[in-house]
């Protein structure tokens, strides 16, 4: 058996200060086997594959690399073995072209003056584009290419080292059901060429449809390895879990509720084309639609990111002014965005910090901020919201994602707000942390604060919204009651009805 | 909850979002998310990157020369040459480090310091000119070295590490000339500031040469691309395998090299080596590539766009000596001028 392992992890332990992230963990991947790693976030999932690729040193254990004990210590040692990570914020340089990219700081030179060969680098390039079925000039600067084309580059780049082991870190996180599709095709290209694949992703569906093997991972350690024939979605969500997930159930909807946010006309450039809609007090109304289907930029321009250029927005019957996110504050609106790092955390500052920080007028006479009442409305939200902290004092960064996501959504609550926008707010959380979330969503509407929120998972709106609406192509092409909706329905309307490739929904 | 230390800051509301917005990174509040809007419009920041220094210069040219019948006359062309030959050599090696994202403030003060230290070592030592030259030339590097060290060794920011270098150049340069000018140079000193040959000055075949050089370095050696590389992405760069520590140490000590060479040609114009020579110029050094298309946030430019920028200061303060405009009112045009140029830099980031 162990001759014909690609790769063997044995009895990894890794300890960080304050919490054993992988204790007595092992992992094989076999020649030519797409092997999916699958566990909630802080599972030990990346920290397992950071000691595979050299990013981290393990505490005890040992790696076999067919057969033989290796050490891997940099990056640099894992690519020399033929192992590679894709990641998922995409590591290419936007503005060097395709060609540059894929062979950066392995550029062919001629003479002894280190002059690059252009030519041949370019040629070398387009052999390896064609190895992975990518149809661009390799002239071609990577800003102009969509996500899923920059993915394929770092997969042609993957190649290009000979590498015969790849690991995909939730490769399909912001692609499109077709480019999923053709990322699966390639994965199974790569297989018949040998090559091993790591698949680390949430979406189980998406595990079952590619994946040979999984392994469970689990407060770190080690809970199953098996051929995903022998398994069902609910059995490997239930080992992941250690628990059944309890399904949100919908409410009654508040179906009379007061109108507290309506929509008239709305258009903005070509995203957000003469967008009509009510929102009703203590409902929660999903938004669903394709990638540039415009709802991220709906919700922008609501929450007056970026500026109206046509339409009204009334909120509790009156006329309302939103030019700036100050102004949509004051008039009681709340915004979770789609990329919670970048735009909702101050992921240095702490927990307590985090969440108070908008309420600091509240807090502060004299601008002279009064810190114990700080710290009592802190509290108040942690505990409220359950965010697992060790403190209030714990920076932000170093919370799992749904509880970065709660902290995010705690801060909106200490203002109150009348309507709350979401995008996509557990994209990237785990199982469990997401009930929880869908939970608190549920949990305001009933307290009387109308909910918006965009998702890209069928499954989630369907099982979370009072009202569906769908956007295609900037405009509001379909509204659907809870009783109305099926996945069938939604489907199309999002696609125009007419592409006849209704699976091609899957969005962002 | 940590707290920093000022009683002021740490209490008031506004040092809570101070700090805040501090730790969000330098940059993080300028990206701006990419709208579908863009998607539709690939390479149009690229031809307003390239193509605005271009219409900035012609709109110049058209406008002096509807202003003053002097602007056209080749005399005057070859003035502006001359004029812009020196900015453009230290504008040039300022390129590099932009290019990587970074910045150098020390050019002016390097230039002092090399062309005293170049005539001190003519007037005072007997040194020949071209020895004494040279000696300059190879101190700028070794300077701009020590600032490329402070940042990769010392993890300091590029405008900390070169604004310490301003002072200290500056003062080795009162230092080194106790106050006064240095005159009293050969004529194979001063004959790189002011012969030509034929019709064209000096100065102007330093800058071409110069100009050559690292245009090549930068489109066609691997060095040239790792610039590009680190100021596209620095950790990805390094995770390529190239060193990144190398490549900043480099571009640092190019810049002090042209900076050196910038303040040795203007010794040779001036036939002598002034205390207070270059001072502020680090703006239009800074200025020129940033007319030029080089984006301050590194990754993109080229040293032939710093030369449009060059020719656009350049020209700006011939036109202005032209119009008769008291010299106090150059600086604040200047000043207009390089907000613009940041102003388009943003912009067109923007877009990307």
């Amino acid at each position: 058996m162990t001759d014909t392992l690609l790769l063997s992890m044995e009895h990894i332990s890794k300890r960080f200060p304050g919490v054993q992230a992988l204790d007595d963990v092992s992992f094989e991947v076999v020649p030519g086997e797409v092997h999916a790693l699958v566990g909630e976030n802080g599972a030990g999932k990346s920290t397992l594959m950071k000691i595979l690729t050299g990013a981290l040193p393990r505490d005890s254990g040992g790696v076999r690399w067919l057969g033989a004990p290796v050490e891997i210590d940099t990056p640099g040692q894992a690519l020399a073995l033929g192992i590679s990570m894709i990641h998922q914020e995409l590591a290419l340089i936007p503005v060097l072209d395709v060609g540059q990219n894929i062979f950066l700081g392995r550029e062919p030179a001629r003479g002894r003056l280190g002059l690059v060969d252009w030519d041949g680098l370019y040629l070398a390039a387009e052999a390896q584009l064609a190895r992975v079925g990518l149809e661009v000039d390799a002239r071609t600067r990577v800003e102009e290419l969509s996500i899923a084309q920059r993915q394929m580059v770092e997969i042609a780049k993957a190649l290009s080292f000979e590498s015969r082991l790849i690991v995909m870190d939730e490769p399909t996180s912001s692609l499109t059901e077709r480019e999923v599709e053709t990322l699966f095709a390639l994965i199974r290209s790569l297989k018949a060429q040998g090559v091993s694949v790591v698949f680390i992703s949430h979406r189980l569906e998406e595990v079952f449809q590619v994946a040979d093997r999984v392994t469970v991972l689990r407060d770190g350690r080690h809970i199953a390895t098996a051929p995903l024939g022998e398994l069902s979605v609910p059995a490997v969500v239930r080992m992941m879990v250690g628990r059944e997930v309890a399904q949100v159930s919908a409410g009654a909807p508040i179906l009379d509720g007061q109108v507290v946010l309506e929509v008239r006309g709305l258009s903005r450039g070509r995203t957000v084309r003469d967008v009509s809609l009510k929102l009703h007090q203590g409902e929660i109304l999903g938004m669903f639609g394709l990638v540039g289907s415009g709802r991220t930029d709906l919700a922008r321009a609501l929450f007056g990111v970026d500026p109206i250029e046509r339409g009204e927005v009334w909120i509790d019957g009156r006329r309302a002014r939103i030019d700036s996110p100050r102004r949509a504050i004051a008039q009681g609106l709340g915004f979770v965005p789609e990329d919670r790092k970048a735009q909702g955390l101050f992921l240095n500052m702490a927990v307590g910090q985090n969440v108070t920080i908008a309420a600091l007028g509240d807090l502060a006479r004299l601008d002279f901020i009064d810190f114990a009442r700080m710290r009592r409305l802190a509290q108040e939200y942690v505990e409220r919201l359950d965010i697992r902290t060790p403190g209030l004092g714990q920076r932000v960064r170093n919370l799992s994602g749904g509880n970065q996501q709660k902290t995010v959504i705690a801060r909106w609550l200490t203002l109150h707000p009348k309507v709350l926008i979401l995008d996509e707010p557990t994209r990237g959380i785990d199982v469990g942390a997401k009930a929880e979330i869908h939970a608190l969503m549920r949990a305001l509407a009933r307290e009387g604060v109308a909910v918006l929120m965009i998702s890209s998972e069928l499954p989630e709106i369907m099982a979370v919204s009072d009202r569906i609406v769908v956007m295609r192509e900037g405009r509001v092409v379909g509204e659907l009651s809870r009783a109305e909706a099926s996945q069938d329905r939604i489907m199309f309307y999002a696609t125009g009805g007419a592409d006849g490739h209704g699976a091609a929904a899957r969005p962002q | 909850m940590g707290m920093g230390r000022l009683p002021g800051l740490s209490r008031s509301r506004f040092g809570f979002v101070v700090r805040a917005l501090a730790r969000q990174g330098p940059y993080a509040t300028r990206e701006a998310p990419t709208t579908n809007q863009s998607r539709h419009l690939p390479g149009l920041s690229n031809v307003l990157r390239r193509a605005s220094g271009l219409v900035i210069l012609l709109v110049l040219w058209i406008g002096l020369a509807f202003l003053s019948p002097r602007f056209l006359t080749p005399t005057n062309l070859l003035t502006v040459a001359l004029q812009i030959s020196i900015l453009a050599i230290v504008a040039i090696g300022q390129t590099f480090t932009i290019l990587t994202a970074g910045i150098d403030l020390s050019v002016g003060s390097i230039g002092a310091l090399a062309g005293s230290i170049a005539a001190g070592l003519v007037v005072r030592h007997g040194v020949p000119a071209l020895p004494a030259m040279a000696t300059a030339l190879l101190l700028g590097m070794a300077l701009g070295g020590i600032s490329g060290l402070l940042i990769v060794r010392g993890n300091m920011p590029p405008f900390v590490a070169t604004l310490a270098m301003l002072a200290v150049g500056r003062g080795l340069t009162l230092v080194y000339t106790e106050g006064y000018p240095i005159a009293g140079l050969p004529a194979d000193f001063t004959n790189w500031g002011t012969a030509s040959l034929g019709p064209i000055p000096v100065p102007v075949i330093v800058l071409l040469v110069v100009l050559a050089a690292a245009h090549f370095a930068l489109r066609h050696t691997r060095f040239g691309l790792h610039v590009y590389a680190v100021g596209g992405g620095e950790e990805t760069t390094r995770l390529a395998g190239v060193s990144t520590n190398r490549v900043k140490l480099v571009v640092y000590a190019i810049s002090g090299f042209t900076a050196a060479l910038g303040g040795v040609l203007l010794t040779a114009r001036l036939w002598s080596a002034q205390p207070n020579a270059q001072l502020g110029f680090e703006l239009d050094a800074i200025a020129a590539p940033v007319l030029g298309g080089t984006s301050l946030f590194g990754g993109v430019g080229s040293v032939a766009g710093t030369l449009i920028g060059a020719l656009i200061m350049g020209t700006l303060g011939n036109g202005l000596n032209l119009l008769e405009v008291p010299s106090y009112y150059q600086q604040v045009v200047k000043g207009l001028v390089f907000i613009l140029a940041v102003a388009i830099d943003l912009v067109t980031k923007r877009k990307r």
